[in-house]
């Protein structure tokens, strides 16, 4: 599948597009397929978002949606050296799932 | 330590409204992301993998108690109680919003302190030698040259859009402990055989993908004519520096491209052309200058320590460093606990580092490239109370220079270039030597560890270096030996083929065994890999 | 996008202007060109030119325009301080990507004239014109530096 992620304008904080805004949490991301360029200059020109990309993702074993990549995946949970300060959701994959 | 006047602090204020305004514009839809990227560079603002960073300057690595608190308050107030130490002599935030951003940086100039130019394709922040004004081995205190180049380099009008960042770093000692020659420019202050003190010229260093040590374009430059001279090497860069691919355009492809000889010919050409045009401050700037960097009242004491508790002698030996007062000692603060993140500090440990350098200290702190921090002059008397209140605090490691005292980048943990983590390597390469006793005999030991090319863990300066590199989407890590980043400076040179997270760490531990199995007397790793060369290291790697 | 057409060839596009004489309305050639052209009073370089080479003109050159293809090479700077270090009087115009934030250090390198491609918000521009009251380093603009005036009398 392919998802859409940025950061957030004002905060920074990485997002995850849900089909209708944006959300801190990668479960949220939904497929865009074609629509991604789409969406992204949209979003862009609506300054909701910085510099957003789109990037490839499956849903695995258990469910959870997980980018293709390990920086995306660190993204999406935090610093892996500094689990006190992750994404609230990150307990439920677990830091294993990152790597 | 040097002070703003009223013209420095008028500098800063404007900066910070100016980027306020730049912000402003930015939310406003004024500004595209393009457009403003720069500008947020140029004033330390990154946007990193979680959040924007911000990349606060120290100034040639000095500072007094009252900043370190400001930086401990700006740490609770705009972001998560910590801050990261760098390479650079910087220090950087993780988790600032784009909305606080402009009221950070008017925190840090109300206590003369700024984020001005720690990013972008202009002049960095000025690094230099830790130890500057208390070494006992200096010429003179190289620190006023680098304010000097300081102002002279913030808001330069010409070299703002240069093709590629630029970075300068002044030192004054035969020991170069500031990387002078893996600069853009190397500047070291000397002085000649009339007894005069004037500044040697290196230029085209650099880490990064293409790793180049500098070679010397000028011995001897007259100090009234320090700042045409840096300006002639700027113009020359900036003119026919390379445009066209990024990974060219940093000064070392140039002066590696043109040659060092022509190279020089054109800057001494464009110097000759400035001289005549006029650019040098009034000679009576730089006197004014190094009047704030006067020694402080030291006064006589104990040259001695009682050694009968060995874990505070242990730590006097590794951690103290000979100043030129013989009542004194420089005191290293490691960042680097067994396990911890290296560079990294609370706002408590900021706090705390703040109150000792005003109770034992002259209230004069300094931030080391090995992302240590140091108390550059302690009574010896007084280190007996100083050891108890850092061992307390976690700040009191025994391990300057050897295998512990690790150098990594934030790497793919938080750096949105990153291709593999560098921390938890450096978690885990401490662990594993603070286990098996090996870390006093190994002696001194550079282990530098970058998460991508650009080594902003200096990792080609590393007697082990270690790179992250992507493999298919994993992260790995290549090996390399004999880098030195001081005096005997040298690049290091990559082992073989890369190796897991698991399989680097176990690597690193067989070429210490290498080492401590070929070392003749007091051979540091450095001696011996030299001596040997790499193959009886690859042998046993790949054997 | 940058179209050729709209850099500035009239002086109708400039939108600042710090000079009192009369803009000069001249087409603009290459610097290639303007040396083999005795006559010709304007010119416009390139950021791969060589500015020096116009030296020997400066007395017949009434304007130079500069070009910024794109903000971030800063080559034209250069260009201009050479320029007005060499003695030339005549009217500077930064033509081309010229954005808000550019604006200070353009002026302090000598540039009297300014064409962006688009139209710069006005207050914006005002208050980048006005950024630095004092300055660090010496430029084209001969303005008294912060460590003059700290050691003057
Ligand atoms: S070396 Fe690479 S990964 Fe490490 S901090 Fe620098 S840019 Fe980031």
């Amino acid at each position: 599948m392919k998802i859409l992620t940025g950061n957030d304008l004002g905060s920074g904080a990485v997002t995850w597009w849900n089909g209708k805004g944006w959300s801190l949490f990668v479960d949220d991301a939904v497929d865009v397929g074609e629509d991604a360029d789409e969406i992204l200059a949209r979003e862009t020109a609506a300054r909701r978002v910085n510099v957003p990309y789109a990037i490839e993702a499956s849903i695995d074993a258990a469910g959870h949606v997980r980018p293709a990549h390990i920086k995306d995946r660190v993204r999406a949970l935090g610093p892996t050296v500094r689990r006190d300060l992750a994404v609230p959701t990150a307990g439920k994959t677990g830091w294993d799932w990152v790597i | 330590m040097y002070q703003y006047d009223q013209y420095d602090q008028a500098m800063v204020d404007a900066r910070v409204e100016e980027f306020r305004d730049q912000a402003r514009r930015r939310l406003e839809g004024k500004l595209t992301e393009d457009q403003f990227k720069p500008l947020r560079l140029m004033n330390g603002l990154y946007l990193q993998l979680h959040a924007y960073m911000l990349r606060v300057a120290i100034p040639y690595g000095t500072l007094n108690a009252r900043q370190m608190e400001a930086l401990a308050d700006i740490a609770d107030k705009y972001d998560r109680g910590y801050g990261h130490f760098t390479t650079r002599q910087n220090i950087q935030y993780n988790w600032i919003k784009l909305d606080d951003a402009a009221d950070a940086l008017a925190d840090l100039a109300k206590v003369e302190m700024h984020a001005i130019q720690t990013s972008g394709n202009c002049i960095r922040n000025i690094s230099s030698d830790h130890f500057a004004g208390a070494a006992h081995d200096e010429v003179a205190d190289p620190r006023p040259y680098a304010e000097l180049l300081r102002q002279w380099s913030s808001f330069h009008p010409e070299f703002t859009y240069l093709p590629r960042k630029f970075k300068i770093a002044v030192i004054a000692a035969e020991k170069d402990r500031a990387a002078m020659r893996l600069h853009d420019i190397g500047i070291r202050i000397l002085k000649n055989d009339a007894g005069e003190i004037g500044a040697q010229f290196y230029a085209g260093g650099g880490m990064g993908r293409t790793p180049m040590i500098a070679p010397l374009i000028r011995d001897f430059v007259p100090l009234d004519q320090l700042i045409t001279y840096a300006e002639a090497c700027l113009r020359v860069y900036n003119r026919y520096g390379r445009r066209d691919n990024k990974y060219k355009a940093r000064i070392k492809i140039l002066v590696h491209e043109l040659g060092a000889a022509e190279y020089t010919r054109q800057v001494e050409e464009e110097f000759a052309h400035m001289l005549s045009a006029g650019v040098e401050p009034p000679r009576e700037e730089l006197a004014r200058i190094a009047a704030y960097f006067n020694d402080p009242a030291f006064v006589d004491g104990p040259k001695t320590i009682d050694r009968s508790d060995p874990d505070f002698a242990l730590w006097v030996d590794r951690n103290t460093h000979r100043h030129k007062h013989d009542a004194y000692v420089s005191a290293v603060i490691s960042l680097k606990p067994v396990g911890g993140i290296p560079g990294d500090a609370t706002s408590d440990q900021m706090r705390l580092v703040a109150k000792l350098a005003r109770d034992y200290s002259f209230d004069e702190l300094r931030v080391m490239h090995t992302q240590n921090l140091l108390l550059p002059h302690v009574r010896i008397a007084d280190l007996p109370a100083l050891w108890a209140a850092l061992d307390a605090a976690g700040l009191g490691s025994p391990n300057m220079d050897t295998i512990e005292d690790i150098i990594a980048c934030p790497g793919l943990d938080y750096c949105s270039l990153a291709n593999a983590r560098s921390i938890p390597l450096a978690q885990r390469i401490t662990e594993r030597f603070a286990a098996n006793g090996r870390t006093g005999e190994l002696g001194e030991l550079k282990l530098k560890i970058s998460g991508c090319i650009n080594a902003c863990g200096h990792h080609h300066a590393g007697h082990i270096g270690i790179l992250g590199v992507d493999k298919k989407g994993t992260e790995n890590y290549q090996l390399s030996l004999g880098g030195s980043e001081a005096e005997d400076v040298s690049l290091a040179k990559i082992t073989g083929p890369g190796f897991d997270e698991d399989g680097v760490i176990a690597a690193v531990e067989t070429v210490t065994d290498v080492y401590l199995g070929a070392r003749q007397d007091g051979e540091r790793f450095l001696d011996t890999y030299r001596r040997i060369g790499m193959e009886p290291f690859k042998e046993a790697l790949y054997g | 996008m940058v179209d050729a057409r709209d850099l500035g060839t009239s002086p109708d596009e400039v939108q600042f202007r710090f000079r009192d004489d009369e803009p000069a309305d001249h087409g603009t050639i290459t610097v290639d060109a303007c040396c083999d052209q005795t006559n010709a009073t304007a010119v416009r370089i390139e950021p791969g030119d060589d500015a020096r080479v116009l030296l020997p003109f400066l007395d017949r050159l009434a304007l130079i325009e500069v070009n910024f293809p794109g903000f971030g090479d800063g080559r034209g700077y250069s260009s201009a301080r050479i320029l007005r270090e060499a003695g030339y009087t005549g009217e500077l115009r930064a033509v081309g990507d010229v954005l808000i934030d550019q604006l200070s250090h353009m002026r302090r390198c000598g540039f009297d004239s300014f064409a962006p491609d688009k139209r710069l918000d006005e207050d914006d521009a005002a208050r980048a014109f006005a950024t630095w009251e004092k300055v660090y380093q010496r430029a084209a603009d001969v303005r008294r530096i912060i460590a003059d005036i700290r050691h003057e009398a």
